[in-house]
């Protein structure tokens, strides 16, 4: 193992050094994913391969990596390693929290939120999962759809996110069967027909060996799409932000006392979705204000438009009040501004959520006082199961629950909108965020 | 009509403007932690951006262990001056003289870890409740998990098994009197995106991170510059070289490489074909696997 690595870097120096690193800076995107696996799946050994063989490990990690791989008695090294995190975790052996990893090639720059999946670590997942692009499903190719795969699933749809791809890994230890692989496929997508998923994919792979990762295996041949990196790579995710509904939650005010800015008030934010230019007609809300939008600026000039997720300062053409949780929509498209509303509801924290008791609910930039009204169901996540008689929610349970806000809030659903129709709840004893929010 | 995606430095950037406001909408008083360095040189510029047109509405806070580059500290008062706001300053030897902490011995003493101690009393005296950092979560393990607001307790603690989980753009900045919270606007960027945009933006950077030539020993791997501050071992000898710094730190501490990158460009195709990550060069981090893990949880940057 040790001699390949050597061997890679040389040819890499011999050839192109620049291959993986340089990109081209205009168009090249960023794409979220998060993986979830459980124990032993080889969620760890295949970050370490994506990361490797995209030759995005260094020499002194590489190093720091083969001695731990001796002294663990592991032949060659492990892959895993790569993504050790923190003394805790090298210590019980396991990842305890949402790590990140990134990694560049020279189509696309990654983000992975690494995410453990251990049943007491739902919360977790929802975490990585909620600003994923794409999420891997790691399943054992012996072991084929389990209870963790269930619940996975559930969690990247309810989570609505854009790309699933299912990887069938340790292909190797079942002599790279397309019959093995085909069951499998079939069991989940048997399960998955119940959530709502745009896009899923499936691949055969050997994190381990390399097969089907980011090169194309030459074991499976009954294998006709494309490794799973290509995938990563040319995925298509402009069209998964919505394009449509134009919503712009205010951060704050610039009001600069320069002289030649003197008049100068800009709302400033960040594009949760749709589109605005100069001369759109807008709404204020809550108040209801209209105006027109005077200029969109930025320290580079003023922009003849602006979408998500852009970071603009929007000036407007009449002198209105405007504050921070404001939110400024088009005219003619306006969130429904709601005072009771249903959400699924993640619970986060190991304090139990009490009944009707008082949080603060953080939406957009906007915070009111909320309290949890009841409980519709709780959810099984791992049979989909509805219990309509538990009102309690404990940490990582999933329920359906009815909230009630001091003043109305402008929502959208989740599904339209992963930025206006989300929300977390916290305690105003601890300051924790204790709960997450998706509105249906 | 264009294209309705944006590029990933641009996305980057975006994102980054986007926890700097809500530093500023959810604190009372923050600053940015300015070493000097590429990272909170361009936590600055990012700032920049975000308040345009007014100006960066928060003090920079310089915690000063003495053992400076003089290049760093003509380039932090001219950055200073030019951007109108104010500087704070914690020095590291006046904890030293007060007895808050000791100086090191041993013949790899380093002031790096009583900055800890500096940095929380300024944060107390100034009454800070927000320090915007430059960490990234590619530079080492223990910030691989860092939150974009990551909380710390009243001794200034972080407790890195017990973090508010962060979903979506909702951040939390909620905090009793006392505590206080980290912000790492630039989380998500590799020291490759830095300079992609350091390049693209053409931001101004210390000289040190250009190729020059410099008076420096041989010692853990790496070129330390000759200063007022080093002693040569025996077997030492003091050489010439053509070099430039690819991280700075105290001059002390600080191991150049040797290079011909005297341009940005040079310097960005320089970085990706690096094959050593770049606190390699860092005798701080080499002492221990979990050097920086146990210097975060006490408080440190
Ligand atoms: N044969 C084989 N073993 C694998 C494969 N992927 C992972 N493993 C092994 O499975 C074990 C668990 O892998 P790891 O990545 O630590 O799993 P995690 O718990 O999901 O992160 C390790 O011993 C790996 O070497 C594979 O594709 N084939």
């Amino acid at each position: 193992m040790i001699n390949v690595v050597k061997r890679l870097w040389k040819i890499e120096k011999d050839k192109d050094i620049f291959r993986s690193k340089t990109m081209k800076l205009d168009t090249n995107q960023l794409l979220r994913f998060t993986t979830a696996g459980s124990v032993d799946d080889g969620k760890s050994t295949l970050i370490g391969r994506l990361l490797y063989d995209s030759k995005s490990i260094f020499e002194d990690q590489m190093a720091a990596v083969e001695i731990t791989s001796k002294r663990k008695g592991h032949e060659g090294v492990d892959l895993a390693l790569f993504t050790d995190g923190l003394r805790d975790e090298r210590e019980q052996g396991i990842t305890i929290d949402v790590a990140y990893r990134y990694f560049t090639t020279p189509r696309r720059k990654f983000i992975i939120a690494d995410t453990p999946g251990h049943i007491q670590y739902t919360r977790n997942m929802v975490t990585g999962a909620s600003t994923a692009n794409a999420a891997l499903i790691l399943i054992d190719a012996r072991h084929g759809v389990i209870e963790q795969t269930k619940r996975h699933a559930f969690i990247a749809s309810l989570l609505q996110i854009p790309h699933i791809i299912v990887c069938i890994n340790k292909m190797d230890l079942v002599d790279y069967s397309e019959q093995v692989y085909d069951n499998i496929v079939a069991q989940f997508e048997e399960f998955s027909s119940k959530l709502y998923v745009k896009d899923i994919q499936f691949l055969p792979i050997s994190a381990l060996h390399g097969d089907n990762v980011v090169n194309r295996s030459d074991k499976m041949d009954w294998y006709k799409g494309a490794p799973l990196l290509y995938t990563l790579e040319t995925m298509h995710i402009s069209s998964d932000i919505n394009k449509i509904d134009a919503r712009f939650p205010v951060q704050t005010v610039l009001r600069p006392q320069r002289d030649e800015f003197l008049d100068y008030r800009g709302y400033a934010g960040r594009v949760a979705s749709g589109i605005f230019r100069p001369g759109d007609e807008v709404t204020i809300l809550p108040s209801g204000f209209t105006s027109k939008i005077k200029s969109i600026d930025t320290i580079d000039g003023s922009l003849e438009e602006a979408f998500a997720p852009m970071s603009v300062s929007l000036s407007l053409q009449d002198d209105i009040d405007v504050s921070r949780g404001d939110m400024i929509v088009k005219k003619n498209n306006q969130p429904k501004p709601v005072q009771e509303f249903d959400a699924m509801l993640c619970w986060l924290n190991n304090d139990t959520a009490r009944p009707r008791a008082k949080y603060t609910i953080m939406h957009t930039s906007n915070e009111q006082k909320a309290m949890i009204k009841n409980t519709v169901y709780k959810i099984d996540i791992n049979t989909y199961a509805r219990d309509e008689d538990d009102q309690t929610l404990n940490m990582n349970d999933i329920a359906r629950v009815t909230i009630r806000t001091t003043r109305p809030l402008m929502l959208d659903e989740y599904r339209d909108n992963r930025i206006t129709g989300s929300f977390v709840l916290i305690d105003d004893a601890t300051h924790e965020t204790v709960a997450a929010g998706m509105i249906v | 009509m264009g294209k309705y995606y944006l590029n990933y430095l641009d996305e980057l950037e975006s994102e980054a403007i986007f926890i700097l406001r809500e530093v500023w909408a959810q604190f009372e008083n923050p600053v940015i932690l300015f070493s000097g360095g590429k990272d909170s040189i361009l936590v600055t510029h990012l700032a920049k951006k975000a308040f345009y047109p007014s100006k960066i509405p928060f003090p920079l806070l310089h915690v000063d262990t003495g053992h400076n580059f003089p290049e760093t500290i003509d380039f932090r008062d001219r950055l200073v001056k030019e951007l109108g706001v104010e500087l704070l300053v914690g020095s590291v030897q006046e904890s030293i003289d007060q007895g808050r902490v000791a100086e090191e011995r041993g013949k790899n003493a380093t002031r790096n870890a009583l900055q800890i101690t500096t940095l929380l009393d300024a944060i107390e005296t100034h009454r800070i409740d927000c320090a915007i950092g430059g960490g990234r979560r590619d530079e080492e393990k223990a910030r691989a998990k860092e939150r974009f607001f990551s909380h710390r307790d009243d001794f200034g603690q972080w407790d890195p098994k017990n973090q508010r989980p962060e979903l979506w753009n909702l951040l939390n900045g909620k905090h009793f009197e006392g505590e206080h919270f980290r912000a790492f606007p630039i989380s998500n960027w590799t020291e490759m995106d830095v300079w992609n945009y350091i390049l693209k933006e053409n931001i101004q950077i210390p000289s040190l991170y250009y190729a020059h030539e410099r008076q420096v020993v041989w010692r853990q791997e790496s070129w330390i510059p000759v200063s007022d501050f080093l002693k040569l071992e025996e077997g030492e000898e003091v050489h010439t070289k053509k070099i430039r710094f690819r991280t700075l730190g105290d001059i002390t501490i600080t191991g150049g490489i040797e290079s011909d990158a005297d341009t940005l460009e040079k310097i960005a195709l320089e970085v990706s074909a690096m094959k050593q990550t770049e606190r390699g060069n860092r005798s701080d981090d080499k002492r221990s696997e979990t050097a920086m893990e146990d210097r975060k949880r006490q408080g440190y940057f």
